[in-house]
């Protein structure tokens, strides 16, 4: 390591993922410590550009997860205060923290991933969208996923087994998110590729264990998933899916670190993406440290490749 | 490397393995880096009982409840400011003038005796006659359930408790791997009737319940209060089949309204009922001492359980009660609470009565620290809770006090932790919002919202609604002896 940098690491905040956002926080404050560097852990609040002014860090880490860490509004305000930051910039965090916008950005790219409907509260409730509510049998047949399309953990997810069950999954919905989405349901593996600079990392498969099917808290919860790194699939299977990874990355405009989320169909065998990730989390048990791990890489190495990367653009 | 075991993933979710210690301010130095590898070294260390004490999703929401802009109306605080500063000055100082040296050492296991007499006197202030000798002095209410845990049940074993239950006796439940019956509640208490009824089918499966646990007063969550009739034939069952009951008494003291009714253990004569008090909500809960009172040789598997795990309660605290209740100050300071927390209580009712839509029902407590309120079945209260701590305000989702996916669409409120401005605007906001979903569901289903009351008088609940706890049941019981 050659000089020590004074780095601001932002996290916590009023997001829904805060608890996550302080372990990934202390986890990259540690790191960095460890690296050489000085690291001043900031819980974001109304003081946030004062405290940043007086810091005057050689760059940010950004171990925000949800609202204002991932939409891009944190990183907006860094681009105004002229400091330097980890991770993608307020576009590409924005085009994938909506997951409308992002389907439809990986759709030109002629990227596959599953087909979805969207109903927004406004159309619900001024525009009599429930009278299309038919539409969901007809174009995606049951079962869908409800989830809202902006928000970005587990939680607001449901199953929709049938038109009974989709106002109620809507109304969970609707409680994280102003647009939902309605998506096809795809029975396949869950695969999550990590991305560091222009690098797949190793991928992991979750495999929820069977009576915890249809909870998606249990789906990324150790102890009730199995969690596989670098997942066993072939070889080529695998390449594939890497490279799908790294054009969703791009074509959502991503930087410096992101995960990418997938499934692969059991049936067909085809690769779809569900979402990307531009803050993924930082924990102990999170997929990206497990994907570092598995490259032989590591947690410090990481985090000096992610600052690495935002001090060279 | 495959992760199986030992906490929380991080996966779509993002959600933590383990919360952040307090203790450690952001931006100061920590400790060595652990991985996903650690964790599953650790795992194969964990006793299997720790495979269910997870953390949840709705305990990781509840951290922006720390920040300063949200009302929590979550919280079971008492409001320790309205203790005077100078009198606890002027406590610790007798103290420490008549008592340094055993402030400072270990005590008897049981507690001191200055402190038993003390607990029988507060007991006594309840109708409850108490030999200081049968009182065992605990770290907290908390830690009887705990005790009565650890020496009654093996892995497997039946607890029945009310549903919903107290939330924090569930992390005790789940940790002794019992396996918990709840049974459900009207205005009236606990239902006795069901609650034979499930006595009956436990024993047709050849099983007993080792205890029944019970807020029988003022009950967290659900804020309703056994009625007398059915305080005796829980009695009678229990002698009858000779299940020993645990009456978890924390807010007894705290009656705003009515006249005040017999403790289980009172009605018992001490057979069959063990006792859980606590200073926690009438003194302190910064002191952490509560008292068991159990038959003999329960007590006596208690203590020694106690001895494993505390070998005592702290001398130092024990002193400052004995102390304090020597001042003779304690009878004021609880009427000052009792006021306050009436007048809390009353401007939740009215603000609930206010802004809450007529689908929604709740319950009317004469004491304690809770109203449990129910919603329409369509609604979920933990995704209700995202969306209104998007407008600072939060409350305890209804899962929390089951433990089999009941209490979905219930919420409870707590009153004695905030001032009656936060709670007239922390409820307006949960109305706000419960509205907005209810009218949300109306445009999606095409059933519109129940019609507004007439204006003039605020909405009521509907007594014939007040029967919100009867929620869905696992079986039909026979209905012929309802105590009520």
């Amino acid at each position: 390591m050659t000089t020590a940098l004074r780095v601001a690491v932002l996290q916590g905040g009023r997001s829904l993922e805060r608890q996550v956002s302080l372990v990934s926080g202390a986890r990259v404050e540690d790191a960095l410590g460890r690296l050489g560097h000085e690291p001043t852990g900031i819980d974001i609040g109304h003081d946030l550009v004062p405290r940043l002014r007086e810091l005057n860090p050689d760059v940010v880490f950004v171990a925000l997860h949800g609202r204002d860490g991932e939409d891009g509004a944190i990183q907006e305000l860094l681009e105004v205060l002229g400091l330097r930051y980890t991770g993608s910039r307020p576009a590409g965090c924005a085009r994938s923290w909506d997951k409308v916008l992002a389907k439809e950005l990986l759709r030109e790219a002629d990227v596959p991933t599953p087909d979805a409907l969207v109903f927004s509260e406004t159309a619900v409730k001024e525009l009599g969208a429930a009278d299309a509510l038919g539409a969901v049998e007809e174009r995606l047949g049951f079962p869908v996923v409800v989830k809202p399309a902006c928000q970005g953990s587990a939680l607001g997810i449901r199953f929709a087994a049938c038109g009974a069950e989709v106002p109620g999954a809507l109304i969970a919905a609707f409680s994280y998110s102003e647009k939902v989405l309605v998506e096809r349901y795809v029975h396949g593996r869950e695969l999550a590729v990590s991305v560091l600079g222009d690098e797949a990392l190793p991928i992991v498969e979750a495999v929820p264990h069977e009576d915890d099917f249809y909870d998606f808290e249990a789906r990324y919860t150790i102890g009730r998933a199995s969690f596989h790194c670098p997942a066993e699939i072939d070889a080529g299977v695998a390449a594939a899916t890497q490279d799908l990874a790294l054009r969703s990355a791009r074509a959502l405009g991503l930087e410096g670190f992101a995960r990418v989320d997938l499934l692969l169909d059991r049936q067909s065998g085809e690769l779809q993406v569900l979402e990307a990730n531009a803050i993924p989390g930082l924990t102990e048990t999170s997929l990206l440290p497990l994907a570092a791990d598995a490259a032989g890489l590591g947690f410090d190495a990481f985090v000096a490749r992610a600052v690495e990367l935002a001090l060279a653009r | 490397m495959t992760v199986e075991d030992g906490g929380r993933a991080t996966g779509d979710d993002q959600r933590a393995m383990g919360r952040p210690d307090p203790a450690r301010r952001p931006g100061t130095p920590g400790r060595g880096s652990s991985s996903a590898r650690d964790l599953e070294r650790y795992a194969g260390l964990f006793a299997s009982r720790t495979r269910v004490m997870t953390s949840s999703a709705m305990r990781d929401l509840m951290a922006i409840t720390e920040r300063p802009d949200v009302i929590s109306l979550a919280g079971g605080l008492p409001d320790t400011a309205t203790f005077p500063a100078e009198t606890l000055a002027a406590v610790m100082a007798r103290v420490a003038v008549d008592s340094s040296a055993r402030a400072l050492q270990y005590g008897p296991t049981e507690g001191m005796l200055q402190t038993r007499e003390t607990i029988a006197q507060v007991m006594a202030g309840s109708g409850a006659s108490v030999d200081p000798g049968d009182v065992l002095v605990t770290a907290g209410g908390q830690q009887v359930i705990d005790l009565v845990c650890k020496t009654l049940i093996d892995p497997g074993d039946v607890i029945v408790a009310e549903g919903p239950t107290y939330p924090g006796a569930v992390p005790t439940f789940c940790a002794y791997q019992a396996d918990v019956v709840q049974i459900a509640m009207d205005e009236d208490g606990m239902r006795i009737d069901e609650l034979e009824a499930v006595l009956d089918e436990l024993e047709q499966g050849g099983r007993r319940p080792k205890f029944i646990y019970t807020v029988p007063t003022f009950q967290n969550p659900a804020g309703v209060t056994l009625s007398l009739a059915r305080r005796r034939r829980l009695v009678e069952v229990a002698q009858q089949r000779e299940i020993l009951v645990l009456e978890d008494d924390p807010y007894g003291a705290l009656r705003y309204e009515g006249d005040a009714l017999p403790t289980l253990y009172e009605l018992d004569g001490g057979q069959f009922v063990a006792y859980a008090g606590t200073f926690s909500k009438i003194l302190s809960p910064g002191i952490r001492l509560g008292w068991a009172v159990a038959p003999r040789p329960v007590l006596e598997k208690l203590n020694l359980g106690a001895q494993g795990a505390t070998l005592c309660p702290s001398p130092f605290t024990q002193l400052f009660v004995s102390a304090y209740f020597a001042t003779g100050h304690w009878d004021g300071y609880m009427d000052e609470l009792r006021d306050l927390y009436r007048s809390r209580r009353d401007a939740m009712l009215d603000a609930l009565s206010a802004h809450l839509p007529p689908e929604a029902t709740w319950t009317r407590p004469q004491g304690g620290l809770f109203i449990w309120a129910t919603l329409p079945d369509y609604l979920d209260t933990t995704d209700l809770l995202a969306l209104a701590l998007s407008r600072n305000v939060a409350f305890v989702p209804g899962r929390a006090a089951f433990l089999d996916g009941r209490g979905a669409s219930s919420l409870r409120l707590n009153f004695s932790g905030s001032g009656e401005d936060d709670i007239r605007e922390g409820v307006r906001r949960i109305g706000e919002i419960v509205r907005e979903q209810i009218e949300l569901y109306g445009a999606l289903t095409g059933h519109p919202p129940c019609a507004p009351p007439a204006s003039g008088a605020p909405p009521q609940p509907d007594p014939e609604l007040a029967d919100v706890l009867t929620l869905p049941r696992r079986r039909e019981p026979g209905r012929e002896r309802d105590a009520r």
